[in-house]
């Protein structure tokens, strides 16, 4: 009787003691988590660019009163969005600080999910197109990290050989011509069924004046304007490149990375690229590539689409936005300010090729002394009159509509932006599967 | 048997308890209440999404533009039933289940007789066949994507009637074989293994009096064990094939749906997520919900199995 009964007992205080022991270890835990007297952490979602120089950032921006650290987001801009979207549509109330490619803002804007930013985050001092960037509804709802550009990229011996003056500025005619006219010699675009295709389409018809959405900010009732004499502009000069012997062999899956290797291969390319490439191409073990090689490297001002207009070179970069269901809302604003400083900017730009959206950072010394300053100059001028994608609720729709009707660029001819408008206007209104 | 056991099978048959029985009542109160608990899971976490997604597909709505979302009643439905893009990708996948179900049972059934009649090292033969389903899918279906392309794969080495530059990914039919090449490949010990349990319950002492009787292996085969493998086969080839016509990571890995190589599952998909329309996504979940059924019903009716049956009631 005894021994049957002792055994339940000495069970049930076994049991007491792992509970115990248990609740003492997970209490540790939790203390723990809650470090410095339950100082707030942020996190800051942010995109793999960088990603050394923002975790020293998030390191200085960190105070007595909050810490800042950061998680990372997947490669592709696609499933950075889907990963925030999804956070943020559920309310989750830890996404304090986010690296946003500019064409997220209006999307996430209009869902609510951006605390509203202080008006004097975006001042005189920010470069115009990226400004642009951040605005939604006469509000501001993030502030630019850093401003992307592209230029066109170009061996001089390349252009020289092919009699192209790059001293006056070019269009997309004559730099398909110059390539086509030495054996062997490409044009590198992105053409790849991606966001970077829609990019290139975008400057195109903004270079010929014209868009591909007006009235963007009614949603769905925006108005579809892409079968235009500027639509055809951008068809033609897409076709011409498409059907020229100066179309890379991979143009249909071409990216940014694609088409770096061509540059010194053979008698080298034109190509529009990113500001990233000139780090990219410094010579080193790694690439392969010479100091006379790397002299041989030029840059010029985004093609024309047409010759009497200027080009609006593509506007990129990275905007940092506010959780709308931050716990820490004020901090979260506090501490954006600071990450997209001057410092930041000049440190991004420095270390990792990722230019400023100020002119007071363009002008550190730090910066004339990694860049050439004609290129310097060459990426402020673009990033202040480049020009910024369609800025809708429905852009994720725009850009895949646009992009099922002009892919692969072998198929685009003049009928591309009227079977485009229409199929755009249809998947807008519901009436169409995209 | 005790005396308990008598009383009960009316109640399991289903039939109504005999009036004014306070223990049939109390019985059947019981009942309730034991089976509450799970009926009220299931209404969460079954019921609960099918009837929001229903809601949901009577609406254009954006999850960017909430302000913007109206009732459009079947407006999504027609969109998607007369739109040429969800009957090519219905299309695509059909052709996925038929041809991978059809392999697979085919391959299925020789892995499964193997494993049955294996005499030596069987452990290691049964490991080494099902050591593909082990794998997850999302991961075999990177290992097939490297296999595949051309730069790195070693599939265009492999074979000599295919050019060393030759891109599996760049056009639709190879791109789709190169998808079902995954599928066959992780799903079949799968189907093996539901066709194994068929294969043990066929009687050895039947396939001993076909042999007596001078059948051949062939006709042993044909007239013995498959038709006493029906229900194992019939079980097997519904779930394979409702989980092919479901097939979604594999496409999402090797070509993200590029190059008409978009199932059902991934078109819902990307509507859904990618392009944040919950109303479109909705309608086009609830008609994939719809064609799940359908192909099921087609299987059993197919078959012609008695599933009462099949489960030995």
């Amino acid at each position: 009787m005894s021994r049957t009964s002792a055994r339940p007992a000495r069970r049930a205080r076994a049991r007491r003691r792992v509970a115990l022991a248990a609740a003492a270890v997970l209490g540790g835990t939790l203390l723990a988590a809650c470090s410095e007297e339950g100082k707030p952490v942020l996190t800051w979602y942010i995109n793999p660019d960088g990603v050394e120089v923002l975790d020293v950032i998030a390191e200085r921006c960190s105070t007595d009163r909050y810490d800042i650290e950061t998680e990372l987001l997947p490669t592709g801009a696609t499933d950075q969005r889907i990963q925030l979207a999804r956070r943020l549509a559920a309310e989750d109330d830890t996404t304090d600080l986010m690296n946003l490619d500019p064409v997220f803002v209006p999307e996430f804007a209009n869902a609510g999910w951006l605390e509203e930013m202080p008006d004097d985050v975006v001042t005189e001092d920010t470069l115009d197109g990226i400004a642009e960037t951040v605005r939604w509804d006469d509000r501001i709802y993030a502030i630019p990290l850093w401003a992307n550009t592209q230029v066109l990229w170009y061996r001089k011996s390349l252009a020289k050989e092919a009699g192209l003056d790059m001293s006056r500025p070019v269009t997309w005619d004559q730099v398909i011509d110059a390539a086509s006219s030495v054996p062997g010699a490409t044009v590198g675009v992105q053409a790849n069924k991606y966001e970077a295709y829609v990019v290139w389409i975008n400057a195109l018809v903004q270079g010929a004046g014209g868009e591909i959405i007006s009235d963007a900010e009614a949603g769905k009732d925006a108005s579809v304007d892409i079968d235009s004499e500027a639509g055809r502009a951008a068809a033609a000069v897409i076709e011409k490149l498409a059907k020229s012997r100066a179309a890379q062999s991979d143009l249909s899956v071409s990216n940014e990375g694609t088409s770096l290797p061509a540059m010194f291969a053979g008698p080298g390319e034109f190509m529009t690229n990113w500001t990233f490439v000139y780090k990219n191409y410094a010579p080193s073990p790694e690439n392969g590539i010479t100091e006379e090689q790397y002299e041989d490297l030029g840059w010029a001002r985004y093609p024309r689409t047409v010759p009497d207009m200027e080009s609006r070179p593509p506007v990129g970069g990275i905007d940092v936005g506010v959780g709308a269901f931050s716990k820490h809302r004020d901090f979260a604003v506090e501490a954006a300010q600071c990450i997209t400083d001057t410092d930041s900017q000049v440190a991004l730009a420095v270390d990792a090729g990722l230019m400023p959206a100020t002119a007071t950072a363009y002008e550190a010394p730090e910066l004339a002394e990694a860049y050439p300053p004609d290129l310097l100059e060459l990426f402020r001028e673009s990033v202040d009159s480049g020009g910024p994608r369609p800025k809708s609720a429905y852009y994720a729709t725009i850009s895949s509509a646009i992009q099922s009707v002009w892919h692969s660029p072998d198929s685009v001819d003049e009928s591309t932006p009227k079977e485009s408008a229409d199929f755009l206007a249809e998947v807008l209104e519901g009436k169409a599967l995209l | 048997m005790s005396s308990t056991y008598v009383a009960t099978p009316e109640v399991d048959a289903g039939k109504t308890p005999p009036a004014g029985s306070d223990r049939s009542r109390a019985e059947g109160r019981l009942a309730a209440k034991l089976v509450a608990p799970a009926v009220i899971v299931m209404l969460v976490v079954t019921a609960f999404p099918i009837l929001r997604a229903l809601w949901l597909s009577f609406y254009s709505y954006s999850l960017t533009a909430p302000d913007d979302r109206e009732f459009v009643g079947l407006s999504n439905y027609i969109t998607a039933l007369t739109d040429s893009l969800f009957w090519r990708d219905i299309g695509v996948t059909v052709l996925y289940m038929l041809v991978t179900v059809a392999i697979e049972l085919v391959i299925g059934f020789i892995f499964a007789m193997v494993m049955h009649r294996v005499i030596f090292a069987r452990g290691v033969i049964r490991t080494s066949i099902l050591i593909p389903y082990g794998i997850i899918t999302v991961v075999s279906g990177f290992a097939w994507q490297f296999a595949f392309t051309y730069q790195n794969g070693f599939v265009n080495g492999w074979l000599p009637f295919i050019d060393e530059q030759f891109n599996w990914f760049g056009d639709t039919t190879p791109a789709v074989i190169a998808i079902m090449v995954s599928e066959i490949w992780k799903t079949t010990p799968f189907m093996s293994l539901l066709l194994l349990a068929g294969l043990a319950q066929v009687s050895e002492d039947m396939i001993e009096a076909a042999k007596v009787d001078g059948a051949t292996w062939w006709q042993r085969l044909w007239k013995v064990i498959l038709p006493n493998m029906r229900a194992a086969i019939m079980v097997a080839v519904l779930f394979r094939a409702l989980d092919a016509y479901r097939i979604f990571d594999n496409i999402y890995v090797m070509t993200a749906g590029a190059v008409g190589t978009e199932s059902i599952s991934f078109l819902t998909y990307r509507q859904t997520i990618e392009q944040f329309q919950l109303g479109m996504g909705s309608a086009l979940a609830v008609l994939l919900f719809l064609s799940v059924l359908l192909v099921a019903f087609l299987i059993v009716k197919l078959f012609r199995v008695d599933l009462a049956q099949a489960r030995g009631e």
